[in-house]
């Protein structure tokens, strides 16, 4: 059986849950492969972690030299593993860096590139939803290595004892590849909540809220949620970009999506839109987010919110 | 100093998107324009070139698509570039994104010895966040690339970017490819001076041919990757609305997620 190479998720060695569901889905397509570039000392604990999923071996790529620079080196790291393993395709995930790793190797490699798919089945047909949601296109690459980023939430990881074989891969990186590099970088300060793309639970504010996110918090905590906000709170300065969900922020494809003051904009919806339940609280009735909901409530969401609250903790118990 | 700024001509998003029967965009029967994302591109090209006031330097649009698609390189000449490009060809149609970038990277060749590629973040209809990269890796250029904050100063570039783990300053060296989010600034509308002035500025339109590229290397036949089904989505059955009053939402909501089993 053909490998299939996973490019390993992570943050300084810690695995993320959608290399998981990359995982998963490989075994759909071959023999699973996880790919991971990063500190070599920390190969044995990332093998430890893909093989409970599934990865029979390990590429473990030593990034001591391109730590720094941007996409360039990975892609090369990629194209070179490629040319030695003959995979049936390549699986990335589709954050902006795991899109334009993508997009340098398929040039690379002449081979057709599928973004954003959010299922893949055996022989490599992708789902893709297109147009804010509103289409659901299937494709597949016709030529050469399969290169197809994943969104997240696309599977359920399942886990599946593997051999996880260990082997270092020494790849050689041009200099041509190394001429964009990061100047500095201000790491994210943990939230302690989910991180919105992976939730299962994301609870959103938009220009309803006033400014005044408390009520959307104290809710998504009572659910275990993250939290996310429409364009025109980051606009106004509520929360930071990252929050923002829709078409030019976050794309969330969680179990259940709560807006809240959020008026249900294409470019909203273009984000949120695949969740499998929504729920809506607005005091305008006529709302466009209205006609996508599950359940929705026609009300003032810091009486709503607030209230809901207490119920859910007091349920808690 | 030579700036290519790249302008995609999308359907409408806020009208009613379709495909044809060959499973491409049917981007004829429904009302198109520049894609917003790339207004931003435009404007960031501009503002380069009026910061560095006494360079001699020329900005050019460049889109790529059918008849009215030069629209797109019109609105990008009122806004202020001084020259257009558009690549019309019956035989690109249906491209996929390996063969976009293909004929961009050869039309900015064309252009001339460019310092400066610049693109939106993505299309508004496909979306995939690709080209950049693509067009950077066929020109054998680095990337800086979702930049909220753009500077340059003499042959170097820094960009700041919002990135999912960390806030980013990334530097890089002329020539470069360059793609811009949202975030890096309202567009300006064009001015009336601006609308009169562009339509006196150059507007070329070149075929594949011209940019000695064979027209068996574009197009749907030679896509690298096939759409086989469109659907569109079944719409959604109408869900439960109710009325808050006196605190019944609240109450309601809550029993319908754990109805759900959220709670
Ligand atoms: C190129 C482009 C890209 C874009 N990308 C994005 C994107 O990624 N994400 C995004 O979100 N938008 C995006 N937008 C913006 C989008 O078009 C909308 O402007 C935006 O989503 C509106 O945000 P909103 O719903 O919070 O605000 P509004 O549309 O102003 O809606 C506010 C809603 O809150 C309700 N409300 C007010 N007070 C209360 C209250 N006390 N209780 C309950 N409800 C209340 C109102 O009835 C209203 O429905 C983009 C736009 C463009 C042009
Ligand atoms: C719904 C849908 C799904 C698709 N899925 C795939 C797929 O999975 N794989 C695939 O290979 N192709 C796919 N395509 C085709 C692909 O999107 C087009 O070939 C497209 O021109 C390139 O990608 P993009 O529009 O996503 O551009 P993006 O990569 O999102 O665009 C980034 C920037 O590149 C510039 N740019 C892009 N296209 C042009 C242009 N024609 N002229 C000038 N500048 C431009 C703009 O500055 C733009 O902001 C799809 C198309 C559609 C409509």
């Amino acid at each position: 059986m053909s490998e299939v190479l996973v490019v390993v998720d992570h943050v300084d060695g810690a695995v993320k849950k959608p290399t998981y569901e990359l995982l998963t889905i490989a075994a759909r397509l071959g023999e699973p492969s996880a790919v991971f570039i990063g500190s070599a000392a920390q190969g044995a604990q990332v093998a430890e972690a893909v093989k409970a999923y599934g990865a029979e071996k390990v590429y473990v790529v030593d990034d001591a030299q391109i730590k720094g620079y941007l996409v360039a080196p990975k892609a090369e790291v990629l194209q070179q593993l490629v040319a030695k393993t003959s995979p049936a395709a390549v699986l990335i995930q589709s954050s902006a860096e795991g899109k334009e790793i993508a997009a340098r190797l398929s040039v690379k490699i002449s081979s057709g590139l599928i973004t954003d798919a959010v299922d893949v089945q055996a022989g490599g047909i992708t789902t893709q939803s297109v147009f804010a949601g509103n289409f659901t296109v299937n494709a597949k690459a016709t030529q050469g290595t399969p290169v197809i980023t994943v969104k997240p939430n696309s599977a359920a990881p399942v886990e599946k004892a593997a051999a996880g074989a260990v082997e270092q891969f020494d790849a050689v990186i041009s200099d041509a590849a190394k001429t964009a590099q990061i100047v500095a970088s201000q790491p994210r300060q943990a939230s302690g909540r989910p991180e919105l793309t992976e939730a299962a639970v994301v609870v959103s504010g938009g220009r309803g809220t006033g400014g005044d996110f408390t009520s959307v918090e104290a809710f998504a905590d009572s659910l275990g949620a993250a939290v996310g906000a429409s364009r025109a709170a980051v606009d106004s300065g509520w929360k930071p970009h990252t929050f923002q969900v829709g078409q030019t922020g976050k794309t969330v494809s969680p179990q259940l999506y709560v807006a809240a003051g959020i008026s249900g904009a294409i470019q909203h919806r273009a984000g949120m839109q695949t969740a499998k339940t929504i729920v809506a609280v607005n005091k305008d009735e006529e709302a466009p987010l209205f006609e996508l909901v599950d359940f929705g409530v026609v009300g003032d969401l810091h009486a709503v919110l607030p209230a809901a609250t207490a119920q859910i903790e007091a349920r808690k118990g | 100093m030579n700036i290519v700024v790249c302008v995609k001509y999308v359907p409408d998003a806020t009208a009613d998107r379709q495909f044809k029967s060959d499973n491409t965009v049917d981007r004829v029967g429904v009302d198109g324009l520049l894609s917003e994302l790339d207004e931003y591109a435009v404007e960031q090209a501009l503002q380069v070139k009026e910061k560095r006031d006494g360079e001699e330097i020329t900005v050019t649009a460049l889109s790529v698509g059918p008849e009215k698609a030069v629209d797109a390189v019109r609105k990008a000449l009122q806004m202020g570039a001084d020259k257009g490009v558009h690549v019309l060809d019956d035989a690109i149609a249906g491209s996929d994104a390996a063969a976009t970038s293909l004929v961009i990277a050869k039309a900015v060749e064309k252009v001339g010895p460019v310092d400066l590629v610049v693109f939106g973040m993505a299309s508004t209809d496909a979306g995939m966040g690709v080209v950049p990269a693509m067009v950077a890796e066929r020109l054998g250029l680095p990337q800086v690339t979702l930049a909220s904050v753009v500077e340059t100063q003499g042959n170097q570039v820094r960009i700041k970017r919002d990135g999912d783990a960390a806030t980013e300053v990334i530097g890089g060296t002329l020539p470069l490819v360059l793609s811009v989010t949202d975030q890096s600034g309202e567009a300006r509308y064009p001015s009336f001076k601006g609308i009169m002035a562009a339509k006196k500025k150059p507007l070329e339109t070149f075929s594949v041919a011209d940019l000695g590229i064979d027209a068996g290397q574009v197009g749907l036949a030679a896509a690298w990757t096939q759409v086989e089904a469109t659907a569109a989505r079944p719409p959604r059955t109408a869900g439960e609305i109710v009325k808050d009053e006196d605190g019944s939402g609240a109450t309601a909501l809550v029993e319908f997620l754990a109805s759900k089993k959220f709670i």
